[in-house]
């Protein structure tokens, strides 16, 4: 099946996502790789400048450029999802995030995680960093720039049919990963 | 000499080897496009569609623009050896501003980016020397994703080809769609554990499609492709026929003690370029 859909999602149009099915989004995502996962891990959900809960987690480490005093989303693909196993289940759960968008999957310690809160992870090809930059409509925020740099840092980034993503793990436990 | 021509040269180098896929790859991408279904059809379909995109607007194609590795080949009687370093340097430095790159070095101790791509062997450069009056530069972006898969086995001599073979299999697997599969696998047998690494990025430099010379060489080469191929693992670890576009094997003479086995994964964006600069200071980019 092919959804377009509003971020964030439904808790239970979340739920009826399977593997397989395609999805393109329209919302906010906020970007986190390895050194926002280790910041998070150790903050509540109060001690956050931004709310995870309205936005989908995205797993990417931009290029952006500022032009006129804004900020411009140059190439923006996924980063290899697995470097976040580690941490993953814990900011699900604490955080109240359903939908992730990464590349390359993620273990089974997330594949539990995404069962036990009702959630998904959808993949983004690899590599598509123009493509995915075409359909990022403005950046909101950036937060943690300074002390992560710009690959590291949160960015908060409006984005409009942002997609083909392809459900890889569902929240009934399967995963398109699991075969290999 | 004018170094800053050659410094023009080298961003249009950058550019073109951030910007635009090698046609080598695309075909094999094509080919890959033709064979699959279902959800591998669709990330094919979204990366070719990306590469044409990047081409057209000169942004890099993927946001991970990598480590930039520069094999220099320098012929001995070009007149200006001694500045090619700082050149090299400080175009890296221009293109993270203009193209733009995405400041990638950090300092190891501290993390600490300095934004601009440069550090402690960085960029890398590898020096070759031989008689002549031009000079090669061939520039290999790698990003992460790819290059946290690369292995180094040191294998008992007894394991032999077979033991090679399996080596580079398990390390395939292991790395499954993390690595941004269709994969280009560049393989170094023999030498010692640094050449043997050395000589699998080097292998990547070779355009897809291509064999190695020597056939029993060409032959490994074929049955390694064949053999990541049956994995299944796919485009982007989604399940599917193409997981590699193809597998370039280098040999090193070794100890009778050792058999070293680097295998160097690059992702389907196997990014190069490759630029002459001519004794008048003159330079084309191919």
């Amino acid at each position: 099946m092919e959804y377009h859909v509003s971020l964030p999602i439904p808790l239970e149009d979340i739920k009826k996502l399977r593997v397989n099915d395609v999805l393109y989004v329209t919302g906010s995502v906020f970007t986190a790789r390895d050194s926002a996962h280790v910041k998070m891990r150790g903050m509540k959900p109060k001690d956050l400048p931004f709310d995870p809960s309205a936005m989908a987690l995205y797993h990417c480490g931009p290029l952006m450029k500022k032009e006129n005093g804004r900020w411009i989303a140059v190439s923006a693909g996924p980063t290899t999802s697995s470097r976040m196993e580690e941490f993953e289940d814990i900011l699900l759960d604490r955080f109240d995030i359903h939908l992730i968008i990464g590349k390359g999957g993620m273990g089974e310690r997330t594949g539990k995680a995404l069962k036990k809160t009702g959630s998904v992870y959808a993949a983004f090809p690899g590599g598509a960093g123009v493509l995915a930059a075409e359909k990022i409509t403005g950046v909101s925020q950036v937060f943690w720039l300074e002390e992560l740099g710009m690959p590291e840092a949160v960015w908060i980034l409006e984005v409009k049919e942002f997609g083909p993503l392809v459900v890889a793990m569902d929240s009934l436990g399967q995963s398109l990963y699991r075969h290999l | 000499m004018d170094t800053k021509n050659i410094e023009e040269g080298l961003l249009r180098l950058i550019l073109k080897a951030e910007t635009e896929i090698p046609s080598d790859v695309i075909a094999a991408m094509k080919r890959a496009y033709l064979v699959e279904g279902g959800a591998a059809k669709m990330q094919l379909e979204a990366m070719l569609a990306n590469a044409e995109l990047a081409k057209k607007k000169r942004c890099p194609m993927c946001q991970d623009t990598g480590i930039l590795t520069f094999f220099v080949q320098v012929g001995t009687d070009y007149p200006a050896i001694g500045i090619l370093k700082e050149v090299i340097e400080h175009a890296v430095a221009r293109a993270t501003l203009e193209i733009p790159l995405r400041p990638n070095t950090v300092d190891p101790m501290t993390s600490k980016n300095h934004g601009d791509n440069l550090g402690s062997y960085m960029p890398h450069i590898l020096w070759d020397f031989e008689p002549g009056e031009s000079v090669h530069i061939v520039v290999l972006p790698k990003g992460s994703g790819s290059e946290n898969m690369s292995a180094l086995g040191m294998l008992s001599p007894s394991a032999g080809l077979e033991g090679v073979k399996q080596f580079v299999i398990e390390t395939v697997k292991k790395a499954g769609g993390r690595p941004c599969p269709p994969i280009v696998v560049g393989i170094g047998v023999g030498g010692s554990a640094d050449l043997a690494m050395n000589l699998g990025k080097r292998a990547l430099l070779r355009p897809v499609g291509t064999r190695h010379p020597e056939r029993l060489i060409a032959t490994l080469e074929e049955q390694l492709l064949d053999l990541i191929n049956k994995t299944g693992i796919g485009p982007m670890g989604l399940g599917g026929k193409v997981t590699a576009l193809d597998v370039h094997v280098e040999v090193a003479h070794r100890h009778p003690a050792s058999l070293p086995v680097g295998v160097v994964i690059q992702c389907w964006a196997d990014r190069r370029a490759h630029m002459i600069v001519h004794k008048d200071g003159s330079w084309e980019v191919k």
